[in-house]
Parts: C-alpha cells; structure tokens; sequence
C-alpha cells in the first residue's frame, strides 16, 4: 500500500512537471498526429452538398454578430454571403468563438472560417489562409486638448492606458519599454481611466480606438495604424487546395467591382465612418 | 429607476430568442439528467458489490470524470471523436453525452454514499423479520437511500442545468449565448443593456431550477 502511495505521487509530480514543460512543445506534438486527408470537404463536395458551413462569429458586432431577428449580419457575414451565393449553394451559420476557430477547421466542422481571423504565422502553420481582406494594427487614441501623434522623444512622466493580454500591451513593452503602461483588465476600466485623465493616451487595436473616438467628443486618434500591419483573411482546413484555390480567385474577381468597399459601407461605416475605409478595406486580396 | 436596457429585450424576436436558448439549454440537460438518474443509480447499487473488478473499474470511472474539467470533455467529445474516429457528431449530441457522463459519475457516487450511509442494524432486522435478501433491499434499505438522496441530487440537477453555459464553447447556441449576441449586438445604439440582460438570464435560470428545489421539498414531507 506504501509504495502504491509513493507511486501515485510520484505519477503525479511527473504529471504536473510534463504539463509544464509540454506547454512550449505541445504544438509539435499536434503536428506528428497523422493528418487525415479525408477531414475537409473539397470544392466539388461542398457543391455537391448544397451548403457550405462557414464559422463567424456572432457576438462581434459590427464583424460577425446576429441582430434582433436572429439573422447573421456584419462585415465577415456580409462576405459569407457572398462566398455561398457564387459557390451556388446555400450558407450555414457556425457560431465560434476566438479560441475554437482553428480547431473547428482541423476536424473539417466547417469548410471556412471568417471569423475575423487575423494571419499570423504561429496559425498559418494550423491551417489555410487565403488572401487578407482587411487590415488592423494598432491605434492610439488621446484627448484633443493633447493629442499623442508619435512615440519618439517620450516623456518619461506620462503614461499610456492599455488592455492586459491585448497585442498592445505586448507591442509596447517589445518596441517601447520606456513607456510606462497602465494595465486594465477590462475596455470598461480602461476607458474609465483615460476619461479620468489618468494616462495621457490608450493604445489598443486601431478599429476598437477609432470607434471609440468617433463615438466619444473630444478624443481623436493621434496614431491610426502602430507597429506592423497585420491582415484579416478567411481560412480553411490545412491542404484544403481545391476551396482554397477558388476563395483566393473569388477575393481577386471581387475586387474588379470594389466589393469590400461596398462591404464597408453596409456593415462598418455606422462604427467608423468613411475617413478610415481605405485604411481597413483590402480589395483583391492587395495590401496597399 | 435607472436605465437597464431592458428595451433591448423588445427588439424584434429578442425575447423569443432567449427563451429559445433557454430551451436549448433545458432540452440538454433535462435528458442528461434522466439518463443520469437512471444509469447513476444501477452503478451506484453495483458500487456497493464487493467484486474488487467492478469497484476498481467505476471507481476509475468516477474519477476520471471528476478530475476533468467538463469544458475539456466537451472538446474531446466534440472535436476529439472526429479527430481519432471520423465521427461527426453535433454539437447537442456531444453535450448531452458529456452531460451524462458527468451526471452518471456524480449520481453513481451519491446513490453509493446514500446506500452504505444506510446503518447495519437496519440490514439485520429486515433479515430477523425474515425478509429474504432481495426483499430487504427493495423495501427497507432503497426506500430510506432514496430519500437521503433528494438533497444532493437536486444539487446535482441544478448545477447540470447552469453548466451548459459552457456547451457555447462547442457552437451550440443557448441562452447564454443568446443573452451575448444580443448585447454585442446593440453595443453601439444601448451600452448599458448588459445589466438588464444578464439579469433577465439569472431569472431565467431560477425559474428553471425553483420547480426542481419545490419538487425536492415536496418529496422530502411526502416521503418523511
């Protein structure tokens, strides 16, 4: 009984040991699993089947959300549309949330993703991404009494607001540790705080700081686009070549007739408005 | 009265809407319960066997599922079954097959508490009344079980019900859901609505779960 005792402990420092280290090579892991090519449904299965099954999300107004009749509506859905519309099929909804989205395209639950997924290369190992259809980056947003418009020469005595876990908060203490930072847990703090004067600026995605400055009086963006550029773009299963090939033709044809900035003006402009369209819009798949 | 945004709830099919989630969210877990009332009482009763094979099995069994977090079963079932099998399940089947994994284990220990809490005395008088052994279970001992379970099974119940929030994580849309979509959703035109919703959502759940606690009362005096 004694050394079933020690034995089990034993077991269970081991257990905690390896999930501690395996955090740092557990995609590895994931990767050695073989791939089943049978986990996607190619072009010809989805127009044969008569739906494609498109992941969005459907609490991020004004991206993917649903309005008060249940219907789907936002800039991603409005794409989606679009997509099943010229795939000649018809399109079914799949609510996902920010951490499922890659896992639903690894067991092949839904065809696309457009769930504004931004490309970076950690998830373009994961899966597919075809060509981007939006930009962020990072905005900063102050008051108009004094408006931040450069991080050069920074006083030290200031400080700027962000958002724990954002990639602001990451962005600023990689390319500007001199700037202090005040850390808030939630948008709601937050913009307690830069209202209360208590940093000079808040620094967060550049759509979330534009909307916040078209929405409060008094506020303007200093900084609109910080640090890199990153892209916004629908992806599918890993080796999905087939639904791939045609997304990144349709996201080409569609930018002949302007169609993301006819997206922008139906979904986004009430959020945005028209100053900021041809810094967000990508049209055919072309980063300016 | 401050502003709670409750006129939200008004727009369009809104309301509709929640009440919806509130049945998918019922629909989930009241058969999850039956089945784990049913399943958790025979492994409860076999728990209580002495054969070492079967104690060893569904006490893995029981801890297995009591260690993990519902949230990961959901994602093994879910996602996981695809991966390893091929199997497309949806996303209401998974959460009721987790659901009634969890509820068995949880039940099968409680109806195993419920029968050895049961003192011996109560064994050897049936037996001196010269009730066979069978009969002693069915009329002495299971009777007095039951009604010490009531109590911890409603617990049981009630929190299978608010559990299912989580089946949000597997695309299964339920009143969570539903109350989130709709404040997102008018963010911009009503930014205090996410007082009133949630409020309305904690409602909606006690008066799902109010009946099961009044039923639990009415069987404790029935059954004194």
């Amino acid at each position: 009984m004694k050394y079933i005792r020690k034995a089990l402990v034993l077991l269970t420092i081991l257990t905690l040991v390896f999930a501690f280290t395996a955090c740092s090579s557990s995609d590895n892991e994931s990767n050695a699993e073989p791939v089943e090519d049978t986990i996607y449904r190619s072009l010809s299965d989805i127009q044969e089947s008569g739906t494609v099954r498109i992941g969005v999300f459907s609490d991020k107004n004004p991206f993917g959300y649903v309005d008060e009749n249940g219907e789907y509506q936002g800039y991603d859905v409005y794409f989606a549309d679009r997509i099943a519309k010229d795939l000649g099929v018809k399109v079914e909804y799949v609510s996902t949330e920010a951490a499922n989205r890659i896992e639903y395209l690894q067991t092949g639950k839904v065809d696309i993703i457009l769930a504004n997924f931004t490309v970076t290369p950690e998830r373009a190992e994961e899966v597919d991404f075809a060509l981007p259809y939006m930009n962020v980056a990072l905005g900063v947003v102050s008051p108009d009494s004094r408006v931040i418009d450069s991080l050069d020469n920074w006083d030290p005595n200031d400080s700027i607001i962000v958002i724990s876990g954002t990639t602001a908060e990451t962005y600023l203490i990689k390319n500007n540790p001199e700037i202090p930072l005040q850390k808030y847990d939630s948008y709601a703090t937050a913009k307690n705080a830069l209202e209360n004067g208590n940093a000079v600026a808040w620094a967060n995605d550049n759509t979330e700081v534009i909307a916040f400055a078209l929405q409060n009086e008094g506020y303007t963006v200093g900084i609109p686009s910080l640090g890199s550029q990153d892209t916004i773009a629908p992806a599918v299963s890993k080796g999905n070549t087939s639904l791939l090939d045609w997304l990144n033709e349709e996201i080409k044809s569609l930018g002949e007739e302007q169609f993301f900035h006819a997206d922008y003006e139906a979904t986004l402009v009430d959020t945005y408005g028209l100053d900021y369209e041809d810094s967000l819009v990508v049209e055919g798949g072309v980063v300016q | 009265m401050p502003d709670l945004g409750l006129s939200v709830l008004l727009k369009g099919k809104n309301f509709a809407r929640i009440l919806g989630g509130l049945g998918v969210a019922l629909k989930i877990s009241l058969v999850s319960v039956a089945i784990s009332l049913l399943l958790g009482t025979l492994l409860g009763i076999l728990m209580t066997w002495k054969n070492p094979l079967s104690r060893a099995i569904l006490r893995l069994y029981l801890e297995f599922i009591r260690i993990m977090p519902q949230m990961v079963l959901l994602f093994l079932v879910y996602f996981g079954t695809t991966r390893a099998f091929g199997w497309n399940l949806s996303g209401e089947l998974s959460s009721v097959i987790v659901f009634s994994l969890w509820g068995t284990a949880e039940m099968s220990d409680l109806v195993r508490g419920a029968l050895t809490s049961i003192p011996a005395h109560q064994y050897e008088s049936a037996a001196a009344l010269g009730l066979s052994k069978r009969q002693s279970y069915f009329f002495v001992v299971l009777p007095q079980a039951v009604r010490r379970l009531i109590p911890l099974s409603i617990n049981l119940i009630t929190r299978m019900i608010k559990t299912t929030s989580l089946v949000l994580m597997i695309g299964v849309v339920e009143v969570l859901k539903v109350a989130q979509q709709i404040i997102e959703a008018n963010r911009m035109s009503s930014p205090n609505a996410a007082f009133g919703i949630y409020l309305t959502v904690l409602l909606l759940y006690f008066f799902a779960c109010w009946p099961i606690s009044l039923l639990a009362k009415y069987l404790e005096r029935r059954w004194r």
